[in-house]
């Protein structure tokens, strides 16, 4: 019992590294994001390259993920989604899906259609006894990732003028912008931020997930239950949906094998039923 | 109105075919032309690499000809399982390209499809790959170079029974393929005395293993028997199966060859070692036809992309076309073509390989082997062989 909850608080937290870039640009910024995955390939693929290629370890790789997915989100910002922040969502779609059937052909491109190759750090390989729970070193590295994210977010977004401006541009961009808040350079900085959390929970997945270009599309649906049940542009709710998915999952598989695969899309329309605008709502849509 | 009209056409140039195929033939200076359907874009384009540089590396051994005659390949991607394609393209390659054998064909769904045009079109098709038992019934010109689902799983389940295993627990993919895994391997294994204590089917897009391998841990068996398809699947159970310390527990583990895809196997890394498998073919088989085949493998292509057995059955199917040809002195009628086929033995870099005459069916040698480390490269090494096995599926019936 007590083991298959910690797995699955585990699996939920690399649920939330991923998904919480997606809460920050579909949320706060009302961008319908469909491309988030491949920011997560990005990150993936660049700590995967540095690992195997330059022999960098582990952690500086997780940090360079970061930066590389950040980089590129800005750049993709700066030529495409700065222009569709007032569209349509339809045509937001359009183009993020767009942005993941091209990223999946440039990466197939460079990297081959095979995945990649990872070994994890012996610091994080094996077990560890833990209140009399044998359990994955590197599952709990997830599971203090997922918490420092968390903390972090919630000081920069709550706490600091960056996060009221942010706030407050999301809230009405015209009065921000009144007010002298350069909301442009704002959207900028917050797409790139959550494009490299997407890049940092990529690196992080590649104990877990196998990397290969078809990535973004495949977990795709993942981020998008954790968004939308845990109330997107929230920190807290994909947070709290995050554990959910991931108990529930990992909990449905091993108890009921049978039927443990589409538990969580049950999970999912009575959440959605019950909540529609999310576990935990953002301000005004309570 | 221009789709009737085109199947008409189509429906017409089909019946020349059949009627003139015999005089297309003769023209000695035409190129053989050979539809190769297969996957190159998408998840699953490792596939249609692999096939490419089989077929390439046969052509550029025998001097770009079969039979006398210059070879023109045409490739069509179907960019993963996609019968409504497959079949689409392989209408256009029989009436537009007029070719005169099909091959190809990486899924089952797709090899399906291309079948009943096969029959339409009287077409010799070779299956380099789709390994659903059935495809070979489904149409009397289609034969199958590579393998069955139940070719390789029978033998590993006897051979365990042999080791002294007399309970296992199976785990396969929730697909067409995984569910054949499972009925053969419980089939062979209860036939040979052995229980299947319990069995579970995890979906195709499953991200964590984590629960399936606790539960497996708490059942405590005696050994766990898995079917998943080559590619990111078997990196990430075996991955949690260490990580669970499931060799500690006791708890033996064995599989079919596709958990330890030499073009993955790289990639898998050090949590396959140790793994035994089953199958038809390793690119460490030591024989001397595999090591020139592996030797100009890399001369051609480097050793980046190791020969996988998608390029082994490629390279094979080559070879079957040219061998019949040289048996019907050039003939290419449908009819013709595959009663040469019909009791082809071969050499072949994986060992010695047959045609079924009954069946169409490939005899050959499946192989136990397990994952070591030979300088420097994870590696297939063979240790135990059964010879000539057939299809189960078909034999039982």
């Amino acid at each position: 019992m007590g083991i298959v909850i910690f797995d699955g608080v585990a699996y939920g937290m690399l649920l939330f590294l991923i998904g919480v870039g997606l809460s920050i640009t579909m949320g706060l910024m009302n961008f319908v994001n469909l491309a988030h995955g491949t920011f997560a390939m990005v990150g993936g693929y660049a700590a995967s390259v540095l690992m195997n290629h330059f022999g960098v370890g582990f952690f500086p790789s997780l940090a360079a993920a970061f930066i590389a997915a950040a980089l590129v989100g800005a750049v993709l910002e700066f030529c495409f989604y700065r222009r569709l922040y007032r569209a349509h969502p339809l045509d937001q779609v359009l183009l993020s899906i767009g942005i993941v059937f091209v990223s999946v052909a440039v990466f197939t491109y460079f990297f081959g259609p095979t995945m990649q190759a990872f070994q994890l750090p012996p610091l994080l390989d094996g077990r560890v006894s833990l209140l009399g729970l044998e359990v994955g070193r590197y599952r709990l590295f997830l599971i203090l990732c997922g918490v420092a994210v968390l903390a972090a977010l919630l000081g920069v977004l709550g706490k600091t003028r960056y996060g009221a401006m942010v706030r407050a541009a999301v809230d009405n961009q015209r009065v921000a912008g009144g007010t002298g808040i350069h909301v442009q350079r704002l959207f900028f900085l917050t797409f790139s931020l959550g494009c490299g959390l997407a890049g940092l929970g990529g690196a992080l997945s590649l104990g877990m997930l196998g990397l290969e270009p078809s990535f973004p599309l495949k977990y795709l649906v993942y981020f998008l239950i954790v968004v939308c049940v845990g109330g997107a542009g929230t920190i807290t709710g994909p947070f709290v949906a995050a554990l959910l998915v991931g108990i529930v999952d990992v909990a449905g598989k091993y108890y009921l094998p049978e039927a443990g695969a589409f538990l969580i899309y049950v999970v999912m329309i009575i959440m959605l039923l019950a909540r529609p605008n999310g576990i935990i709502p953002r301000k005004g849509l309570a | 109105m221009m789709m009737n009209k085109r199947n008409a056409l189509a429906t017409l140039t089909l019946a020349c075919l059949g009627a003139f195929g015999a005089m297309s033939a003769q023209a000695a200076d035409e190129p053989l032309r050979i539809g190769l359907i297969a996957t190159y874009s998408g998840p699953y384009a490792d596939y249609g690499r692999q096939f490419d540089a089989g077929v390439a590396l046969y052509l550029k051994e025998h001097g770009g000809k079969i039979a006398g005659r210059t070879v023109e390949v045409i490739k069509k991607d179907t960019a993963g399982p996609a019968p409504d394609a497959a079949k689409r393209i392989a209408q256009e390659l029989v009436v537009r390209d007029k070719v005169s054998v099909l091959t190809g064909l990486d899924f089952s769904p797709n090899a399906y499809a291309v079948a009943a045009i096969a029959t339409q079109a009287k077409i010799p098709t070779l299956v380099m790959n789709a390994a659903s038992s059935a495809i070979t019934a489904s149409s009397p010109y289609v034969a199958r170079l590579s393998f069955t689902v139940q070719q390789v799983t029978d033998p590993m389940a006897r051979w365990m029974v042999k080791q002294g295993v007399k309970e296992a627990y199976t785990v396969v993919a929730d697909y067409a393929s995984g569910t054949d895994a499972e009925t053969a391997f419980k089939k062979a294994f209860t036939a040979e005395g052995g229980k299947v204590v319990g069995e579970v089917r995890t979906p195709m897009n499953n991200p964590d293993f984590s629960a399936y391998v606790q539960r497996i841990k708490d059942a405590r068996p005696q050994a766990v028997f898995f079917f998943f398809p080559s590619g990111v699947m078997p990196p990430a159970f075996l991955k949690v199966w260490k990580e669970r310390g499931m060799e500690e527990a006791g708890i033996k583990l064995y599989a079919t060859g596709e958990a330890t895809d030499d073009s993955y196997l790289d990639a898998t890394g050090d949590v396959a070692l140790g793994l035994v498998t089953s199958h038809h073919y390793s690119y460490a088989h030591a024989s001397p036809k595999n090591q020139k085949f592996v030797k100009d493998f890399a001369a051609e292509f480097g050793t980046k992309l190791r020969p996988s057995y998608f390029a082994v059955t490629a390279y094979d199917t080559m070879a079957a076309i040219d061998l019949a040809l040289a048996k019907t002195k050039g003939e290419l009628s449908g009819d013709k073509f595959m009663d040469a086929l019909k009791g082809l033995k071969f050499d072949s870099p994986r060992g010695p390989i047959e045609i079924d005459p009954a069946t169409r069916d490939i005899v050959q040698t499946v192989y136990i082997r397990k994952t070591e480390r030979v300088k420097g490269e994870l590696v297939n090494v063979e240790f135990d062989k059964f010879e000539r096995v057939k299809d189960p599926a078909k034999e039982s019936q």
